[in-house]
């Protein structure tokens, strides 16, 4: 995909990748649910199921230079920032060959190699990092967009009005991507927000903001795509909503009483994999046996990056002070 | 240079002017800290040297201004971010707490955080009870942080500058009493290093160990406690994370008995770990109980006779040294 004058050009490969990006995170997420369940993952999990077109949408729109920041539902933001499979299951193994030395777990997925900065597991507690960051470019003559992820939840939070605040006040290079799924773990957005437009509170800070369909893929890709060029031409920070679900539970403990099965199953025929496979083979661009290799080589990955972390060790006890400060030189 | 008074206020803020003259990436970000010249006057003047760009003045964000300033720090810049108070840093105790403090480890090592988060702290200026506790203990319980609470002139200066040098989160508590106080610079060689107890006092009878707001206090007690032939040794903490322990104990096996002056609250005070740490380790030099002087379980009142009743003061450190002599005597 490339931009020209604002307008998206996508080929059928790219889209192809897209699809393919996208099941990667489904497997990926569907394998840690069948572990979890084994016990090789324990603590909190929260799957991206449902989700996968947000994160692999926004990364399109990004260089390796920028910075990514994520909410403690990364495994998607990770992977689709090319990180490795296999440094971020071993570290929900909680093994030290894991991309925080299994010091991290699930939530707290860090790169810095990606400029992948977690894994925040405090609701908007990485908006005012985001700014920090994109403050720290602006002061450097850096022309690197800082992007951070949060769910809708995040706006109830006093962090997320300083973070825009501050973000417009400065006029930061950052786009703000807020994955609304509609709960916040249990509760809707209509019982918690006096205005469910994500984007308009955004905009009364002054911010260039919209609503796409977070289902929709080559929608969310083009729009954070015009947003990222508008940040790196110096006009300021963006906010992008992107109306999204989440298939499974909150986490693995969720029984889901206050969401219906079949409010579910609605959400779940417009689910961003099924829909973007529904057009290519309209189109025919997606035969049946293309469709068997790819998901043979994302059975291929994910296996390899189970066994790499099954088979690595864990940090060895004796190491357990290390990396709490920074080594003292003297 | 060296026979100029300079008061409290001026050191730290030869301090940021020295670290941002020998690096850009250093820069000063708070409440006020620009045009208004500081709450307390720190960087009174710094903005017109700096220009708005690297003495930036932020609204009334606690949270996402200290956050900013974290971010800034991963992103390689090396912020200054004043707060205040201590008690206004409360609103930004998530990003201190949540993030300063456990990025560094949660990411496996792989993120730095050099920051240093100033503040003011402490009464004796009858600002009541949200502008005038001594939360220092709260933030010295957290790893990942580092804690200073320089009580002189000299320790603002350099100490300062030290933690503007260190790779971790730096929590540096000003007491407002301390910023009109003056003395004489001494060169830096002369300044020991952040992390270490001083001890300010030689003697052989009791230790007295404190830190901040406390220590003139203290020094002043023992002065008084001199004339009566008590021969106290006064250590300032200076660091509270980490502590010198070495220090202290050194003091203790050496006059066989401790009192922690802290402004803090007693209930669960920095002074009862002080004390805890020197019953696990010195207990068999111990020739009393080791007691705390703190502050009475009260919020700060406004007025002054109360503020004075609520905090630490000379006359109850020399009545609590006399009570543990006399006790011995008795029995």
């Amino acid at each position: 995909m490339h931009t020209n004058n604002n307008k998206i050009h996508m080929d059928i490969a790219h889209i192809k990748f897209l699809f393919k990006e996208m099941l990667r995170i489904r497997r990926f997420e569907e394998k840690c649910a069948e572990l979890y369940t084994q016990e090789k993952i324990r603590g909190f999990l929260h799957l991206y199921i449902g989700e996968e077109a947000v994160a692999v949408g926004v990364m399109q729109a990004l260089m390796p230079e920028d910075a990514v920041f994520g909410t403690y539902r990364e495994h998607g933001h990770a992977i689709a920032r090319g990180l490795s499979m296999d440094k971020v299951m071993a570290e929900m193994f909680g093994k030290v060959t894991g991309s925080s030395r299994g010091r991290g777990g699930s939530m707290h997925i860090f790169d810095v190699e990606k400029r992948f900065y977690g894994g925040n597991a405090i609701v908007a507690g990485a908006l005012p990092l985001a700014v920090g960051l994109a403050l720290a470019n602006k002061m450097q003559n850096k022309n690197n967009v800082v992007t951070c992820f949060f769910g809708e939840g995040a706006v109830a939070e006093g962090e997320f009005h300083e973070s825009l605040n501050l973000a417009k006040l400065w006029q930061l290079p950052i786009l703000f991507v807020c994955e609304n799924n509609g709960y916040a773990m249990g509760t809707a957005l209509a019982i918690s927000e006096s205005q469910q437009k994500i984007f308009r509170k955004a905009q009364n800070y002054g911010l260039a903001a919209h609503a796409v369909d977070g289902m929709n893929v080559v929608e969310v890709e083009s729009a954070a795509s015009q947003y990222c060029h508008s940040i790196r031409n110096g006009e300021g920070p963006c906010l992008l909503e992107c109306n999204t679900y989440r298939f499974r539970g909150h986490s693995m403990f969720d029984t889901q009483l206050y969401r219906d099965a079949d409010e579910v199953e609605q959400w779940k025929i417009k689910g961003p994999i099924k829909k973007l496979k529904r057009w290519l083979e309209a189109n025919g661009k997606l035969a049946a046996d293309e469709l068997s290799q790819i998901e043979d080589e994302v059975a291929e990955e994910i296996n390899k990056a189970v066994a790499f972390a099954d088979k690595s060790p864990f940090e060895d006890v004796t190491d357990l002070h290390l990396g709490v400060y920074a080594e003292e030189t003297s | 240079m060296n026979d100029q008074q300079l008061s409290y206020r001026e050191a730290l803020r030869l301090a940021i002017e020295e670290a941002m003259n020998a690096d850009e990436r250093v820069f000063l970000l708070g409440e006020d800290v620009g045009n208004y010249g500081g709450c307390y006057a720190v960087s009174k003047g710094l903005s017109e040297t700096f220009g708005p760009a690297r003495i930036v003045d932020t609204p009334l964000s606690e949270s996402g201004f200290v956050g900013a300033g974290i971010g800034a720090a991963i992103g390689g810049m090396l912020p200054i971010v004043e707060i205040m108070t201590v008690n206004f840093s409360l609103l930004a105790l998530d990003q201190i707490v949540n993030n300063a403090a456990t990025i560094r480890h949660m990411s496996g090592n792989q993120v730095s955080i050099p920051i240093v988060i100033r503040m003011a702290t402490g009464a004796g200026k009858q600002l009541a009870a949200q502008h005038s506790h001594s939360l220092e203990n709260w933030y010295a319980h957290v790893p990942g942080v580092k804690v200073l609470a320089p009580a002189t002139v000299a320790d603002a200066r350099y100490m300062l500058s030290m933690a503007l040098k260190d790779p971790n989160p730096v929590i540096f508590f000003e007491h407002v009493m301390l910023y009109n106080e003056s003395d004489k610079l001494p060169v830096p060689e002369d300044c020991p290093d952040m992390h270490s107890a001083l001890v300010r006092q030689s003697g052989n009878d009791i230790s007295l160990v404190t830190y901040g707001g406390s220590l003139s206090k203290t020094l002043e007690a023992a002065r008084q406690l001199a004339q009566q032939d008590i021969s106290v040794e006064v250590i300032d903490l200076r660091s509270l994370r980490p502590l010198d322990t070495q220090t202290i104990f050194e003091s203790v096996h050496k006059t066989h008995r401790l009192l922690v002056v802290d402004e803090g609250w007693h209930t669960g005070s920095l002074a009862g770990e002080l004390c805890a740490l020197v019953a696990e380790n010195c207990f068999w030099s111990l020739d009393a109980p080791p007691i705390r002087v703190c502050s009475e379980e009260v919020p700060i009142p406004y007025p002054k006779h109360l503020e004075d009743a609520v905090t630490p003061q000379v006359e109850k450190i020399v009545n609590a040294v006399q009570g543990l002599l006399s006790k011995e005597t008795v029995s």
